[in-house]
């Protein structure tokens, strides 16, 4: 498929937002760490709440436990997910403390498992912008 | 703190149809529901001088309804940006403008096309901006999809199930089929839940509210100024709004909220109950937001009606029906009357403290729960008649 026929939403990269994707594009989990509270952030901030001084980005391993899922079934809209369901999009608990989106890929959606251990997969979605996913693997 | 113990009412309430197509302007909704709302109370126009509404998607501008009925001063003329959690909150900044001066009587309203016009399910936004980017091209988008996240956590963290929901969708609708502006009035068992579509697992079609065209209003004033009107005052004892930590930017940043087994009114309730200097004990009927069968849990939860985690057992058995220790949702609440963003439940406290809820009625209803929002921010009031 062209990158011209790519019908899902995309996101739009902002200043607080542009490292993140610019790591996703590269195939690096880029996420911001507070030098004061040693937490790790994400979604991407100017502040940090504890600190209120500005987060570095590092790169980290992706690695991290499932802590919600769902399994879309209804598409919507229907014209765009209809081929898609059933597929599953998840919050997930990285080892680093921070909670993150992402699809699971890798799974069928009764195997899901609360606390499952996942690992990112760099989800191409068009030349810009790659998306987070995640892959089931061994505790 | 609220500091406004008994020193506002609700003087006037009003309604449009309920339908899936209105075929009107959202406009001429809210206006014809502010009227009535002013009718009832025993006030003209040209005795309102504030109107407060809320939206983030369909509505009228306040200054818009005011135009249309004549209002000459409009003075406290204000639109909240807030969705689900805005009911009680416009209501509440109502007795504030009062309280400071800015207004006399002011009229609050909720109008949408939800369903012919803007519709919140829908899903259209090709370009995501700010959290959205986060979530949206995953394919997460809709808020069923929002909230079934949250509502697996609880299942995993507490063992809540299918069947406590399926308690609270029947309950509801049994008490729809008593409401003569009621868009749902077939009579729903658990095997029709059970056998409801499969929208977003865990949430099947009957956990999801509907969507609504119509319009709700409501008249605050003092309640010294309420006496003397043509209805029996509802006052209002207390409320709270807000939610505690990581509110975020919007209702599908909750990213970062500490527990999904929780939401806003676990942050909330102090202040609520502080402000009417009364619990839950106390409470004869509970108008809770439902935008989904899981958010009522929460509600409970949160605001010290059983403890986290056992808001489905608490629902069991009858508990919340019309005959039960605790009614809720006596007009059949977002998932069986209408989908108004909540103002509907403010209308019925209104009715089931007045007396005039014809067969809803909770006889020896005193004081009344009205709650809104499903997230990490909400709203509630404690009313009383």
């Amino acid at each position: 498929m062209s990158d011209t026929a790519y019908a899902k939403p995309l996101p739009v990269p902002d200043p607080e937002s542009t490292p993140f994707w610019d790591g996703m594009r590269e195939g690096r989990l880029m996420l911001q760490r507070c030098a004061s509270t040693g937490e790790h952030l994400f979604p991407p901030v100017t502040f940090c709440p504890g600190s209120l001084e500005r987060p570095e980005w590092v790169e980290v391993s992706g690695k991290g436990k499932v802590f919600s899922w769902i399994v879309v079934r209804h598409p919507v809209p229907r014209d765009i997910y209809a081929d898609d369901v059933p597929y599953i999009v998840a919050l997930v608990t990285l080892d680093e403390g921070c909670r993150m989106t992402g699809n699971i890929v890798g799974v069928a959606p009764e195997n899901m498992r609360a606390d499952m251990p996942v690992q990112i997969v760099f989800n191409r979605a068009t030349a810009e912008i790659t998306l987070p996913a995640f892959r089931p693997v061994e505790g | 703190m609220y500091k406004l113990r008994d020193k506002y009412a609700i003087a006037g309430i009003g309604n449009t149809e309920y339908s899936k197509f209105s075929g009107r302007t959202v406009r001429s909704l809210a206006t014809e529901a502010c009227l009535k709302a002013i009718e009832d109370a025993g006030l003209t126009v040209g005795d309102i001088d504030g109107i407060v509404s809320f939206n983030f998607n369909d509505s009228a501008p306040a200054i818009g309804v005011a135009t249309e009925m004549g209002i000459v001063n409009a003075g406290y003329a204000v639109d909240y940006a807030a969705g689900g959690n805005g009911a009680n909150l416009i209501t509440l900044a109502a007795a504030a403008a009062i309280e400071a001066g800015l207004a006399k009587n002011v009229v609050c309203f909720r109008a949408m096309n939800g369903r012919s016009g803007f519709r919140l399910g829908g899903g259209r936004d090709m370009s995501a901006y700010g959290v959205t980017q986060y979530t949206a091209p995953l394919g997460w988008i809709t808020y069923p999809q929002a909230m079934a996240m949250w509502a697996r956590r609880h299942m995993i963290d507490y063992g809540t199930t299918e069947e406590h929901w399926a308690e609270i969708a029947t309950t509801f609708r049994a008490n729809a089929l008593l409401n003569e502006r009621a868009m749902q009035r077939t009579p729903m068992t658990k095997d029709d839940y059970f056998n409801s579509r499969m929208i977003v697992d865990p949430f099947r079609m009957y956990d999801i509210c509907l969507e609504s065209d119509g319009a709700c209003a409501v008249v605050i004033t003092s309640a010294e100024h309420a006496r003397d009107l043509r209805q029996k005052p509802v006052f209002i004892m207390g409320g709270a709004y807000g939610g505690g930590p990581s509110q975020g930017d919007d209702l599908f940043d909750a990213i970062r909220w500490p527990s999904h087994s929780h939401n806003c009114f676990k942050y909330l309730a102090d202040d609520l109950w502080g402000s009417a200097g009364i619990g839950p004990k106390d409470v004869d009927v509970a108008e809770i937001y439902d935008c989904f069968t899981y958010s009522v849990l929460m509600a409970l939860e949160g605001l010290g009606f059983c403890k986290e985690g056992e808001g489905g057992p608490f629902v069991m058995g009858g508990r919340i029906a019309r005959d039960g220790e605790l009614p809720v949702n006596t007009h059949g609440g977002l998932l069986s009357e209408a989908y108004i963003h909540g103002f509907n439940h403010v209308i019925e406290a209104v009715e089931q403290l007045r007396g005039t809820a014809g067969e809803r009625q909770i006889e020896g209803a005193e004081i009344a729960l009205t709650t809104a929002g499903a997230m990490t921010c909400g709203s509630a009031m404690i009313l009383r008649n």
